[in-house]
Parts: structure tokens; C-alpha cells; sequence
């Protein structure tokens, strides 16, 4: 294991360490380290991958098997305004397909990707228990719920024009 | 709570919080500062009051006035009005869709009328973070009755006498469970919360760890004395953020007060309980998978026995209970078994918390007696069917469960009878459809979430399910044969009987419920090629019905393929070789002349 080399920043590796050894660097922590991994990074790339194993003394496939087996965790980035549109029965029978193809359309890509400049992301989870508002949509932590069609490119556009404001300043 | 003349609740579950209610908080908060009634009015943030279509929900008490729909700047009226003056605010009062009357107080409710909640009982009342609260609604009486008597057997006999079975779906008597996991001898037995809630569209554990965490508390350390567990584990999704953050204020007090931890009122019994997290995975609300995932694996299920109350976490005996099932322990050993057992049907004893969802006035969540009828859910607690249209079904037990008709909507609901239906409570999601949902879909849409949740480790499961869920695609893009309604049939009896958990077994029940109470509807896509719900795009043919067409020209110019031919002021046609049935006609059309045909 000590032979392989892993290009990542070394302020990363050691915030990694870290996390690690807040749990003992238990192997029966594994999800609760890739959580705070994955808050920390945004995402759990290989190399991140690599140092948890090596860290808790288990193979790196071990830990590719959870990080691939949970939606919960991320393989690539999202984007600065991750889109995820709730797909749960509530949603899904009150027309949340409906606002996925949509949100396809305006942001001309597929669902589980980013687009071109990181700014949006498009995923869709099951239900976040907020079934009252059904169809529910949400950007980063803020939920829109009661949706149309329609509503969709509000939201890209007021999204992007905060994002505009943001980059300016 | 004396010195207070009123008291405001504001709901602070996800769905109100999502509306704004913090900001109605903090409003309430600084207007009642800025008038000087900090002193008169308390306000307090609670759990889910269940109405969560009219969200977001403020009442106010002693009144019990009941005010839906509040927006922040609505706060100042409800103080000028109703705090100051004791006027009620008409214009946010609920009004009875069927008599018009404005209903002040919500026990008048159709909503709450036929409810009863004793799992819920403390949620939209208290202030979830304050122990206080939950201590004063005889909160921790039973922990220690249960510790004073010192007889966990006669605990356990209490359980088992009041017939309290599992609510996270499968039904197992409780009492039993805690019995068998009480008899294993070891050094270190487990109590486990499942509270991996994956049902989509069922939210009730959620609402109550979110509304009344302590209730979940004090029966995880009751279970823990009965089977002899000095530790809790409570495993929640991530993906409830408030639910988490809730319980841990929770805990921290329950530590505080001496109410987990070591020698728990003086009777030497130690609990303390840590929260594990869940990383969305549907199949790790099966027992040995969640258990297997609290271990940090992969949480694939194994096959049992050896039952985890033989063999569970750390390969010591635990015992997995579901959110619903502890929340009504400590009632059941305040109030008695014969109080408990009062309630239901033969079979299915006390309450059942349903999420109401789907093409529904009322959507929400509801606790209602065992043996209450699907059309009293339904029309009396659900107000109806949305936007006036025909029921159609009822889907149960979220995947696992199934679609029932109206012939079933006079069933008393208990466990037996929706499983003999052919579905079966599940954790208690209730989607109710109208006549605008294909039913094929609805099952192509199961089918797609269990292939994708499908852990991949038995085979009938893991392929089984993706077949069936080709099928399902095939007849919804107008490909289907009467052969294949037979293969449907053929490979979900086989996957029923050959897949490894609970998850598998159940996965094709929605296609045979379908199947079993829609034939025609399958019938209508494999052999007239039709949907007659009008949702399967492949199967959908717009048409313009001459003698309605005035000739507008609205469609033509909306159509993004130029598929609308037709002179001005005269019927137009739709090339229907060039159609991509977008719908966008439908919708510009003022004089109902495009029909789905």
C-alpha cells in the first residue's frame, strides 16, 4: 500500500487524517468518515478513497464497495447549485417527471450531471417527507415546493442571476 | 405555563419550514417584543401538526384557534387582531370545502374529526427541544414505573397483552420480538431504532423524531432494560437533517437529566443511546442490512436465521424496532394494555400513522384507529380527490405494496385484511391516484426505484426485477404482447418466492396488484395500443375535432415541429407522422378542439 502515490494537496490528505482519527480510525466508522469526507471535499474522489483505506487499514476496494453502494455519496462534484428533484411517490404522482424533463431541457443536461461552467447539477433523490408540497424541488438546502412546469426556468434564471451578482462582486 | 395568556405553536417540521414558518418565528418573536407581550405570549416551535397541505400552520391556544396558510407578513395581523384585540383572523381560518363555514378550532376539522393519536400524540404540542415540555405530558413515567417495578418479564407481558405489532411494516407482535431477544444470554445485547424511513412518500417517522424525540428516547431505554441492552443505536437517513439535529439536542438532555446514562433512577440500570447515520440505501431498513450498514458495510441483507436477536450488530443479540412502534411504548405502560387493546380489530391493535399523499384535497399526515375504512381516510380526513375527479386507487405500502380499487374502500384497514387485499400496510405511505394515472406506469415507477435500490446481491432480485421492469417499458411504448402480461405474471410469482429479504420478495407486487385489479388497463396498451389514462406519451394521439376548431391558428403557431397544418378560420389537422406529442397544443387550445385520443 505504501508504495502508491497520491497527488492531492497535502493540507487534504491531512484534513483526511484527521477526520479519520476523530473516529480511531475505526473500520466500523467507514459511512460516518466518508459523511464528514464528503462534507468536507463536496465529493469523495478516488484519491480520498484511497487515504480513508489506508487509514483504516482496509482495502481501497472495501471502501470504493460503500462509496458506490450509498446515493448518498458523490464519485464526481456537483455543481455550485445542485438541482435535485424529488421523485418520491408523492411527488412523482402529482407530475415531478414533468419537472425533471424540464429541468433537462432548460439546462440541457442529463440527470447525475453538471454542466459546462459548475454551476448547476441535476440529480433526483426520493423523498425528502416534504409530500405536502408536492412537486418539490431542491437547490442546495432551500426547497420549492407546489411546482409547475413553468416555474422551472424562474428558478435556473434567478439561481444564475445570483450567481452572476456573486462572481461579479 | 401559567403566566401566559396565550401560548403560539408554530409547526417547525420540514414541510412548514420549507414555507417559511422560521421566518413566521422570528416575526412573532420581534413583533410581540416590539408591543411589549414577550411577557403574555409565548411562542413555541413544534413538531409536524399533520396538515400539511394547508401549511404552513399556526394555532394559538387556549383558544385552539387553528390558522393554515401563514405567511410572514400575516404575523402582525394575527397580533393586532387576535392577540391584542381577541378578534379571530377570518381570512385565515380553514373553511369547509363542503358548508363554507370557517373552522376556528381544528377538533371541528374533517381532518382531525376521525383521528386518534397516541403515536403522534405530543407532536404539534410540544417544543420538541425542551425535555420540560415532554416531562409535563407525562414524559418518562413510564421509564420509570418500568424501573421501579424491576420485572422486565411483566414488562414485556404488557407489551405482548396489548397486541402493539411492528409499524415498520412487516407486523411482527413486539412483545414477542423482545421476548425472544430478552432469552439470548450475552455480555452486550443491542437496542436498535430503525429509523431509516425509505419509503418515498412516507414521512411519519421523520414527523415524530422531529415533533417528539424524547417519546422515541424513553422506549429505546424501557426495550433496552426488558431485553437486558445497555446501548441504543438509533439509525437514521441522512437525508433528515432536522431529524438528526433534533435527536441530539434530545439526547444531550435526556444525559442531562440523568435520564440515559449510568444508574438511570437510582436502579442501577445503565442506557445511553448514539446515533448512527444511513446514506440512502431503501434496502437498509431491512434488519440485517441496516445492521450490516451500522458496522460499516454495505448494507446487504443476509439470509436468517440467524435472526438479530440471536446474531445482530456486532454479532450480539439486538433487537430492531421501528420509530412508530417505540413512540407508542410509554403510552401503553402509562395507559395499560387493556386501554391499548381497546383499540383496532381483532388482529391489529391501537393506531396506525399514514402519510396521505397524491391526487388528494387534504394531503398530510394522519393517525387513525385500526379498522377505519379507506373511504373514511379518503373523503372524510383526505376531503376527496383533487380538483373534483374520480378516485381510482390506493397505493399501500409504498414498493413493496400494492394498488387496491374502489371495491376495497369499505375493507376496515388492519394488517390482515390489506394483505389479503393483496397489498399490505408497509410503513404507511398512502397514495391515493385519480383517473389521470396509468397504472402500468405507477408499476414501471416501482419497478424502476427497486431495480435501482436492488443491492445486487440475489439473483431473482437483481435481474428478476430489471426484467420485469423492461417489460413494463416495452407495453407503456405501445410494444406489448398478451404474452407478455403472462411473463409478468410468471416471473413475479418466481422472484416472490426465490429472492433472498424482504425487499426482493415483495418488489413485484405492485405489477401484480396492477395486474390483478387493472387487467383491462393492460389490456387497453397491449392490444388497442391505448393509454386511457392519457399518461403514456408513446400511446398518446392528439387530434383536432373539426366541429370545435375555429380556425385560430393558436395551435399551428405553438408547435414547435410545425405538425398543425389548416387555413384561417377554418378546422386545422395534425400531421400526426410528425407529432412528437409535446402536449403544447393542448394547452394553447381555447375552444377544447384537441382531444387525446
Amino acid at each position: 500500500m505504501s508504495s502508491i502515490k497520491i497527488k492531492v494537496k497535502k493540507e487534504i490528505i491531512e484534513k483526511i487524517e484527521e477526520i479519520c482519527k476523530s473516529f480511531d480510525n475505526q473500520s466500523g466508522e467507514l459511512i460516518n468518515v466518508l459523511h464528514k469526507t464528503q462534507e468536507y471535499l463536496g465529493y469523495l474522489p478516488a484519491e480520498a478513497q484511497e487515504i480513508i483505506a489506508r487509514a483504516l487499514n482496509i482495502s481501497a476496494a472495501r471502501v470504493y464497495g460503500v462509496v458506490s453502494f450509498y446515493s448518498f455519496f458523490s464519485m464526481k462534484p456537483k455543481g455550485k447549485c445542485p438541482v435535485s428533484v424529488c421523485m418520491g411517490t408523492a411527488c412523482y404522482v402529482r407530475g415531478a417527471d414533468k419537472i425533471v424533463d424540464e429541468f433537462k431541457k432548460v439546462l440541457n443536461i442529463a440527470v447525475g450531471e453538471t454542466d459546462n461552467d459548475g454551476v448547476f447539477s441535476l440529480a433526483s433523490l426520493r423523498c425528502v417527507g416534504a409530500c405536502g408540497l408536492a412537486p418539490v424541488v431542491l437547490v442546495g438546502d432551500k426547497v420549492h415546493g407546489r411546482l409547475a412546469a413553468d416555474d422551472v426556468k424562474h428558478i435556473v434564471k434567478e439561481y444564475r442571476e445570483q450567481f452572476a451578482k456573486l462572481a461579479e462582486a | 405555563m401559567a403566566t401566559y395568556k396565550y401560548h403560539v405553536l408554530i409547526c417547525g417540521g420540514t414541510g412548514c419550514r420549507a414555507s417559511q414558518s422560521n421566518k413566521i418565528i422570528d416575526n412573532f418573536k420581534r413583533l410581540l417584543k416590539e408591543n411589549g407581550l414577550e411577557k403574555e405570549v409565548q411562542v413555541v416551535e413544534t413538531g409536524c401538526f399533520g396538515f400539511c397541505e394547508k401549511g404552513p400552520i399556526v394555532k394559538i391556544l387556549p383558544d385552539n384557534t387553528f390558522y393554515i396558510e401563514v405567511k410572514p407578513e400575516d404575523v402582525e395581523e394575527i397580533i393586532n387582531e387576535h392577540v391584542i384585540k381577541g378578534r379571530k383572523v377570518q381570512r385565515l381560518l380553514y373553511v369547509d370545502p363542503k358548508t363554507s363555514e370557517h373552522k376556528a378550532d381544528s377538533k371541528h376539522m374533517g381532518f382531525y374529526k376521525k383521528q386518534l393519536r397516541i403515536a403522534l400524540r405530543n407532536a404539534g404540542f410540544i417544543n420538541p427541544e425542551n425535555i420540560d415540555e415532554y416531562i409535563a405530558r407525562d414524559g418518562y413515567k413510564a421509564l420509570a414505573t418500568v424501573l421501579e417495578q424491576n420485572d422486565p418479564q411483566a414488562t414485556i407481558d404488557i407489551i405482548k397483552k396489548s397486541g402493539l405489532r411492528g409499524r415498520g411494516g412487516g407486523g411482527f407482535p413486539t412483545g414477542l420480538k423482545w421476548e425472544i431477544a430478552s432469552k439470548n444470554a450475552a455480555d452486550q445485547k443491542y437496542m436498535i431504532c430503525n429509523a431509516d424511513e425509505g419509503d418515498p412518500g412516507a414521512f411519519m417517522d421523520r414527523s415524530i423524531l422531529e415533533g417528539d424525540p424524547h417519546s422515541v428516547i424513553e422506549a429505546m431505554a424501557i426495550g433496552g432494560f426488558c431485553i437486558g441492552a445497555t446501548k441504543g443505536l438509533i439509525y437514521i437517513r441522512a437525508e433528515y437533517p432536522l431529524a438528526i439535529e433534533r435527536l441530539k439536542v434530545a439526547i444531550g438532555q435526556a444525559r442531562e437529566y440523568g435520564l440515559l446514562g449510568k444508574n438511570i433512577f437510582e436502579s442501577g440500570f445503565d442506557f445511553d443511546i448514539d446515533i448512527r447515520y444511513g446514506a440512502g440505501a431503501f434496502v437498509c431498513g431491512e434488519e440485517t442490512a441496516l445492521i450490516h450498514s451500522m458496522e460499516g458495510f454495505r448494507g446487504e441483507p443476509t439470509f436468517k436465521p440467524p435472526f438479530p436477536a440471536q446474531e445482530g450488530y456486532l454479532k450480539k443479540p439486538s433487537n430492531v424496532n421501528n420509530v412508530e412502534t417505540f413512540a407508542n411504548i410509554p403510552v401503553i405502560i402509562n395507559k395499560g394494555w387493556e386501554w391499548f387493546s381497546s383499540i383496532g380489530t381483532e388482529k391489529s391493535k391501537g393506531t396506525k400513522v399514514f402519510a396521505l399523499a397524491g391526487q388528494i384535497n387534504n394531503v398530510g399526515l394522519i393517525e387513525v384507529p385500526m379498522g377505519i375504512t379507506l373511504r373514511e381516510v379518503i373523503y372524510e380526513i383526505g376531503g376527496g380527490i383533487k380538483n373534483g375527479k374520480k378516485f381510482k386507487a390506493v397505493q399501500t405500502g409504498g414498493p413493496s405494496g400494492g394498488c387496491l380499487t374502489e371495491k376495497f374502500l369499505d375493507t376496515p384497514i388492519d394488517y390482515d385484511n390489506l394483505l389479503a387485499a393483496g397489498s399490505m400496510m408497509g410503513s404507511g405511505g398512502m397514495i391515493i391516484m385519480d383517473e389521470t394515472s396509468c397504472m402500468v406506469s405507477v408499476a414501471k415507477f416501482y419497478l424502476e426505484f427497486t431495480v435501482e435500490e436492488s443491492c445486487g446481491k440475489c439473483t431473482p432480485c437483481r435481474i428478476g426485477n430489471k426484467r420485469l421492469y423492461e417489460t413494463l417499458e416495452k407495453i407503456t411504448n405501445g410494444n406489448g404482447t398478451l404474452e407478455d402480461l403472462d411473463l409478468l405474471r410468471n416471473l413475479s410469482t418466481v422472484i416472490k418466492d426465490t429472492a433472498l429479504c424482504g425487499l426482493g420478495q415483495t418488489s413485484p407486487n405492485p405489477v401484480l396488484s396492477t395486474i390483478d385489479n387493472f387487467y383491462d388497463e393492460y389490456l387497453a396498451h397491449v392490444v388497442d395500443k391505448k393509454c386511457p389514462a392519457g399518461q403514456c406519451k408513446a400511446l398518446k394521439r392528439y387530434v383536432i375535432d373539426p366541429d370545435n376548431c375555429i380556425g385560430c391558428t393558436a395551435c399551428a403557431r405553438a408547435c414547435p415541429v410545425g405538425a398543425i397544418k389548416g387555413e384561417k378560420k377554418l378546422p386545422h389537422e395534425i400531421t400526426q407522422s410528425l407529432c412528437i406529442k409535446c402536449g403544447t397544443c393542448y394547452e394553447k387550445c381555447k375552444f377544447n378542439a384537441i382531444k387525446i385520443q
